[in-house]
């Protein structure tokens, strides 16, 4: 008798336990969840930008180009920042398929027909942000279709090899 | 020929590995020491052997062979002595060499211990050891081979290929591209060694819990031997990660420490794992429990070192979205998925043999909460997780690439955070096995008043009104009342009982029970870390402007004066282009600050360098965006006030002060911890 007693206990104590997981596991799956959905971006390119059009507008977007060096434009008395991106592939598969970063974002900038995306940011000039840089851009776009960016993020692959012929004896 | 040397000595290791790894497998299985003693040797000399290998690399680059390859990617003329060896580390190549040389250090120290009570998990352990360095070793080998040399072919192109191609010349090149700018920087030679140190240091526990499985030796000896190995990987992780911050906050110019980046999350998370793995060791050895919990923790860990490993250097994720870019992508995984399923079968072979030794009972004790503290850092580690992981899962859900930002790991791990620092204020207060919450109400009311008092009343009289910043500043008040508290008692007490000056009563308090009064003393560095970043995070104040020379800019009780600009050529390599600016503070003159931005010539990159004041009270932190013409003199400010910051730092130096006391080695630490145990199975304990 005693011993079944002890028994309701232990699994009552067991109970306890699980429920008081249970509550934070769900606690934990609810701030992943919610978080997510609140903070989301959708990673386009500058031609999914065109093709979904309207659709896209005024959300939170990530996207990624190939900077368009002579449209550099950065009036240090506003620190307002212009400059264009030129459509590159989101895939990375892709990009390796074209010959590498460096090469799928030479060939984007001297390409006349690619499409191109025009972005305004408020800030210092980044450092890396020249011709030929990768650009991963946070923002919107708005209904000027220019891209707001609230962040620039700049990737500058290395060029080893163009360097070498110019000092290789 | 130096070349060859390193390549060859390499070459070995990888013989030698397998050589060990065979003869520690045929010895544990069918028990001949000499097979075990002669693995045990192979393992002892790896360590001499690569270091062959990588003292060769460093030669190479000090000396600037720029036919190598890596050589030539890293270095330049004109870096200084010092960042050259410290390019080691400055690409893959270079990075993977390191790691196994450290690595091969950690596996000839282990060989070097006392096996006398613990024969049976020698060769296991070697086994562990040599697989891992094996693999690393094969990568270098066959995959990023820093000693590959760059060759002409007749058709005018250049390829790097180890060997001479047909019809390759040799190309001799007079200089390299130079390590990237901003490698160039104290603690760019800091951060990464010691964030390797932390990783493979990880390696050891997790090798000694694999031979436990296999052997079947399940008790806690193997927890008990790890201990200090333990601390060890996690004080340099810590450290890693410390200097890592810091590194980001002097150099990379956006005023922040810490940025959610996908590679520094790589980084924290087995950080995040080891942590809680060392708050769980500590109930296996105390009440017998959580012993499977225990072995998973290792397992995770292990498996994100590697993971952790690969994305750091591998460059990866820097494309935000993508995983396989590299060659070795796709090796690395098959790597950590073999070890990790293959660490759990071996787990659930031994499932019944890892049962607890008894059961928890009160949700309020000690035990208990130390298993919410597990829950919650296992939480964080799922929010980052997921978080790196999401564009993945998106796109193989929706075919969408959707990425999530900073924003998303800050809302979801914020509280979480705050329950950790909610348990580190109950926890000490808490006593093993049973604790009502009329026990704990009566240990925790005055110094919850305390907090509430300094925590709440405090900033609320300064004019703070965010409730989430007074929420934080109150669990900090409250971990930092309990855990001097906690200091207080044991002194008085051993004042009472010895008759001990207080001071004395200290050294020899912390000196008898070093992890435990370690650990608070991390918990205290924790919550001046929190301050800092409590500080940074909601009170940091930014504003930017375009001054002519001798105008200034008013901004949160300073006053910022541009005085003049100057630009020149250093011997290095770099345009500096220096402002000089006095501040004012209230009124007061306080000095002048010098943010400049630096063109590195070789890699047509600028690098900024704030000009930073920094105090208890805040920083100012100032960034030089940009100036007209010499002749016209204007120049264009961000200012940053970042308040409290200095904080963050001061906790980091307590937080690792405090893993060192915890770490440092007793006389005999196997027979103290035995002892303890002992005692603190005695119910009365607290």
């Amino acid at each position: 008798m005693e011993q079944t007693l002890a028994v309701d206990h232990q699994s009552a104590g067991k109970m306890k336990f699980l429920i008081g997981g249970l509550l934070i596991v769900a606690a934990i799956v609810y701030l992943i969840v919610s978080s997510t959905h609140a903070n989301a971006q959708y990673f386009l390119t500058v031609d999914e930008i065109y093709s979904k059009g309207a659709e896209v507008q005024n959300r939170d977007l990530r996207i990624s180009g190939a900077v368009i060096g002579d449209s550099i434009q950065f009036d240090p008395q506003t620190l307002n920042l212009t400059f264009t991106i030129a459509n590159i592939p989101g895939d990375n598969k892709e990009i390796e398929a074209q010959g590498g970063l460096a090469k799928v974002l030479h060939d984007a900038v001297v390409d006349q027909n690619n499409r191109t995306l025009t972005v305004i940011y408020n800030g210092p000039k980044p450092d890396l942000l020249r011709d030929e840089a990768q650009a991963i851009l946070t923002g919107k776009v708005g209904n000027d279709g220019i891209f707001h960016a609230d962040e620039l993020l700049l990737k500058c692959p290395t060029k080893y090899e163009e360097a070498l012929p110019d000092q290789a004896e | 020929m130096i070349a060859d040397l390193g390549l060859g000595a390499l070459a070995i290791t990888l013989v030698v590995s397998i050589y060990g790894t065979v003869a520690a497998i045929y010895g544990g299985l069918k028990s001949k020491a000499e097979w075990i003693e002669s693995a045990r040797l192979a393992m002892l000399l790896t360590f001499p052997l690569i270091s062959i290998s990588a003292l060769s690399l460093i030669y190479l680059l000090v000396n600037g062979h720029y036919e190598f390859e890596f050589v030539t990617r890293v270095t330049s003329n004109s870096m200084p002595t010092y960042l050259k060896v410290t390019a080691l580390w400055g690409a893959q190549a270079g990075s993977l060499v390191f790691w196994s040389w450290l690595m091969s250090a950690f596996a000839s120290a282990v060989t070097l211990r006392k096996w006398d009570r613990d024969r049976e998990f020698l060769p296991w352990v070697i086994v562990v050891s040599l697989v891992t360095l094996m693999f690393f070793v094969s990568l270098i080998l066959f995959f990023e081979n820093p000693f590959a040399r760059i060759w002409r072919m007749p058709d005018g192109q250049f390829i790097a290929a180890l060997f001479q191609p047909a019809g390759g010349v040799l190309a001799s090149l007079r200089d390299g591209q130079g390590l990237n700018p901003f490698l160039r920087h104290p603690g760019m030679t800091l951060h990464p060694p010691t964030l390797y140190l932390g990783f493979v240091a990880f390696v050891i526990p997790y090798a000694f819990a694999i031979a436990a499985l296999i052997t079947g030796r399940t008790d806690d000896r193997w927890i008990r031997i790890t201990r200090r190995w333990t601390l060890i990987a996690w004080l340099f992780l810590s450290l890693g990660l410390i200097i890592g911050g810091r590194w980001a906050y002097d150099v990379l110019g956006w005023g922040g420490y810490w940025g959610w980046d996908p590679v520094e999350i790589s980084a924290f998370m087995p950080w995040l794992t080891g942590t809680a793995f060392l708050h769980s060791v500590m109930i296996q050895e105390k009440r017998g429990l959580l012993k499977h919990w225990n072995m998973v923790l290792i397992i995770l860990t292990y498996s994100l070192v590697i993971f952790g490993t690969f994305l750091t250097r591998s460059g990866v994720l820097s494309s935000v979205h993508a995983f396989a870019a590299s060659a070795i992508g796709p090796l690395f995984f098959g790597f950590i998925v073999l070890t990790f399923v293959g660490s759990l079968y071996l787990l659930l072979r031994r499932w019944d043999d890892l049962k607890s030794e008894g059961t928890m009972t009160s949700l309020l004790s000690r035990e208990a909460l130390f298993l919410l503290n597990n829950l919650l850092f296992m939480g964080i580690l799922v929010v980052c997780f997921w978080g790196v992981i999401f564009p993945l899962v998106s796109e193989l859900v929706t075919n969408q690439k959707v990425t999530v930002g900073p924003p998303f790991y800050e809302r979801a791990t914020a509280p979480l955070f705050a329950g950790l620092l909610l348990l580190m204020g109950i926890a000490p207060l808490s006593a093993w096995r049973h604790s009502t919450a009329k026990t704990l109400g009566r240990a925790i009311w005055k110094p919850t008043i305390l907090a509430a008092l300094v925590g709440i009343g405090a900033p609320l009289a300064l004019g703070i009104r965010s409730w989430a910043a007074l929420l934080g500043f109150f669990l900090v008040a409250l971990v930092a009342f309990v855990t001097l508290y906690e200091f207080w008692r044991g002194m008085m007490a051993r004042r009472r009982t010895q008759g001990e000056a207080l001071p004395v009563a200290l050294a020899n308090m912390i000196a008898r029970n070093r992890r435990r009064y370690g650990g608070y003393i991390i918990h205290l560095g924790v919550v001046l870390m929190a301050i800092g970043i409590i500080g940074m995070e909601m009170f940091q104040k930014e504003t930017q402007g375009t001054v002519p020379a001798g105008g200034s800019i008013s901004f949160e009780g300073y006053k910022i004066t541009y005085q003049s600009l100057s630009s020149f050529d250093t011997p290095d390599g770099r345009n500096v282009t220096r402002a000089v600016v006095n501040v004012e503070k209230n009124g007061k003159n306080v000095g002048e600050l010098y943010p400049r931005r630096d063109f590195f010539f070789e890699s047509q990159q600028p690098v900024t360098i704030p000009g930073v004041r920094s105090t208890w009270e805040d920083d100012l932190y100032i960034i030089l965006v940009d100036w007209l013409p010499i002749s016209s003199q204007g120049a264009t400010f961000k200012v940053f006030v970042n308040p409290l910051v200095n904080w963050l730092w001061l906790g980091g130096f307590v937080f690792i002060l405090g893993t060192l006391v915890a770490a440092w080695p007793d006389n005999e630490p196997e027979l103290a911890t035995a002892r303890k145990r002992r005692r603190a199975a005695a119910p009365a304990e607290a």
